[in-house]
């Protein structure tokens, strides 16, 4: 794929004007959607306004995006308080849609949208695709997940506005979906990195690398380095773009990779990025290391202001050879908090803890993570209590069963659970080394 | 009648057998008999010995998890038939094995049979009745 030969304005979703706007006009376009948004969530969310009441900020106080700072923070805490309808901004008549996070019984944090929130999310995924090289004469052939999870409806519905041919092949079936990919041709591949070289490896032992019409991929949801971006456009013989975003900001395409590939483009005429510092809340400068934080500033159904991401990321703002004046953040490198992401799934450490507790296991337990055929390995290592032990197989066997159906019904994915002595798992320094993780990305 | 037996917790992981029959042998500990059972995951090694205090607490101070249990010792002849006629006893009055493990006596004609049962009253009342003879704690540890 080179979008080189292409006229410039073919590049982006029809015409670009906001894609390559001033940043003075993108600042003025920010100021009044951002004023906009803070009256509409303080008038129609009770809990946002008594945040913002209990920070002594009032609607008003917000003139212009240099005023965002006056805003409280949002966590994923705050959603959790008020699940399920709290931060629920418009009557039920206009909301059409529910998406959620993954993981975490009883803890979800569900999303809502109206149609104009989906259409304008459809437009950020476009966006994404356009930028992949994408047009109406691909085949983009989506296997994230559909249903709950983001991943396949957005993709599935930028590729819609697009006017690509969509192939909805949703997760699983590794045959089928090598099937369709030579069969329909398919051009754009969108799927979790892993999965894209989970797929790259089936090819190649299917000796089929040849019958396959692929030039791009759209990879998400998952950390992933360079290294394996190169592996996957090697083995693939494709460009492997990166795409951004969390289900609490809408889902994919808060942010994109262009030909570039050098860090991904924030739409900021829908969401403003800020960078702080995790430990005192203060805003960062651009080019400085911190925690990114979204405001949605065309939101309708879920207008989040100021959510912390927790995720890890340097803001910069210079000239792209894509000619996109969008802001760019860096890859996210790390977390601010204690979140796994395990084969896709968001895992605190904090929910095995309270299993433990709850079946009566002692709180020190090590987290083992690898990654093996591209696909993560997460196992559990508990300690016994001398109590527990017996002389019989099948007690022991059955506990471990045990203690792996409430950890399974707690994260939604499966750890290998390995029974330890009493007091062997490492202390170090009193405090234990909680999380092993060997994944190389 | 009944024997003690000494159960240890061990981790799948290379050379933690030969951990624990070290600190057994550090302790001069004489080992009577021994089984093994494991799954994928873990196993646990059933033990008799010589002094079974003394092993505990050598087990114990080197972080092994342990139990004892009160299992039986019958006595049989050392040929073919012998356990089947046990077990066929132990069968025709219900009860259950929940597991056993076998060793071979000093005296050279006979055998030795460890059997853990849910109730070792009512199973010693069988086996005798039947005419197997139940070793005494004296006969293995001695």
């Amino acid at each position: 794929m080179e979008s080189g030969g292409k006229a410039l304005n073919e590049q982006y979703y029809k015409g670009g004007e906001i894609e390559t706007a001033s940043p003075e006009d993108m600042r003025k376009l920010q100021n009044e959607r951002l004023v906009k948004t803070v009256r509409h969530a303080y008038d129609n969310i009770a809990v946002y306004r008594e945040k913002m009441k209990a920070t002594g900020v009032e609607p008003g106080d917000v003139q212009s995006v240099e005023d965002l700072h006056k805003l409280p923070f949002l966590s994923k805490d705050d959603l959790r308080e008020a699940y399920p309808y709290g931060y629920l901004a418009k009557p039920m008549e206009e909301v059409v849609r529910i998406q959620s996070t993954s993981g975490t019984t009883g803890k979800r944090v569900v999303a809502f949208y109206t149609q104009n929130d989906i259409d304008l999310w459809d437009e950020c995924c476009a966006r994404a695709i356009v930028a992949a090289g994408g047009s109406n004469r691909d085949v983009v052939h989506v296997c994230y997940g559909y249903g709950l999870f983001t991943g396949g409806p957005g993709l599935n519905g930028g590729s819609h506005k697009v006017g690509s041919l969509t192939l909805p092949m949703s997760s699983g079936n590794t045959e089928r979906q090598i099937q369709f990919m030579i069969d329909l041709e398919a051009t754009i591949l969108c799927c979790t990195p892993s999965y894209a070289a989970f797929l790259a490896e089936c090819i190649q032992q299917a000796g089929v690398r040849d019958k396959i019409k692929l030039k791009a991929g759209i990879f998400g949801a998952e950390a992933w380095s360079e290294e394996m971006r190169r592996n996957i456009e090697e083995n693939l013989g494709i460009k492997a773009y990166d795409i951004y975003g969390l289900t609490e900001t809408s889902g994919p395409g808060v942010s994109f990779e262009c030909r570039e590939q050098n860090g991904l483009h924030v739409n900021e005429d829908h969401f403003i990025p800020e960078i702080i510092d995790p430990d005192t809340g203060k805003v960062l400068p651009l080019g400085e290391k911190g925690e990114l934080v979204f405001s949605c500033i065309t939101k309708e159904a879920f207008p989040l202001l100021r959510y912390r991401t927790r995720d890890i990321s340097i803001l910069t703002r210079e000239k792209c050879s894509c000619g996109r004046s969008l802001i760019k953040m860096s890859r996210p490198m790390g977390r601010s908090d204690d979140m796994l992401i395990i084969r896709g799934v968001n895992v605190f450490p904090s929910q095995i803890e309270t299993v433990l507790l709850k079946e009566g296991y002692p709180a020190n337990y090590q987290i083992i993570l690898d990654r093996v055929n591209y696909t993560d390995t997460f196992e559990v290592q508990v300690e016994m209590t001398p109590e527990m032990f017996s002389d019989e197989i099948r007690i022991l066997a059955e506990k471990e069963k045990d203690l792996l159906a409430a950890l399974r019904a707690m994260l939604g994915i499966s750890p290998k659970v390995t029974l330890m002595n009493p007091r062997s798992i490492a202390r170090s320094e009193g405090k234990a080394v909680r999380i092993i993780d060997n994944r190389k990305i | 009648m009944t024997i003690n037996q000494i159960s240890v917790f061990v981790e799948n992981k290379p050379g933690k057998l030969a951990e624990i029959t070290k600190i057994l042998a550090d302790a001069n500990i004489d080992l009577h008999a021994m089984s093994i059972a494991d799954t994928q995951d873990f196993g646990i090694l059933r033990i008799i010995v010589n002094d079974t205090d003394a092993a505990l607490s050598a087990l114990r101070e080197n972080g092994c998890t342990v139990n004892t249990t009160k299992v039986i010792a019958v006595e049989m002849p050392d040929r073919p038939g012998g356990l089947a006629k046990v077990l066929r006893v132990l069968a025709e009055k219900n009860v259950n094995v929940e597991y056993l493990y076998a060793f071979i006596s000093r005296k050279k004609e006979n055998a030795y049979v460890i059997l853990r049962v849910e109730d070792n009253t009512i199973a010693i009342d069988v086996l005798q009745t039947a005419g197997i003879s139940i070793v005494s704690p004296e006969q293995i540890y001695g």
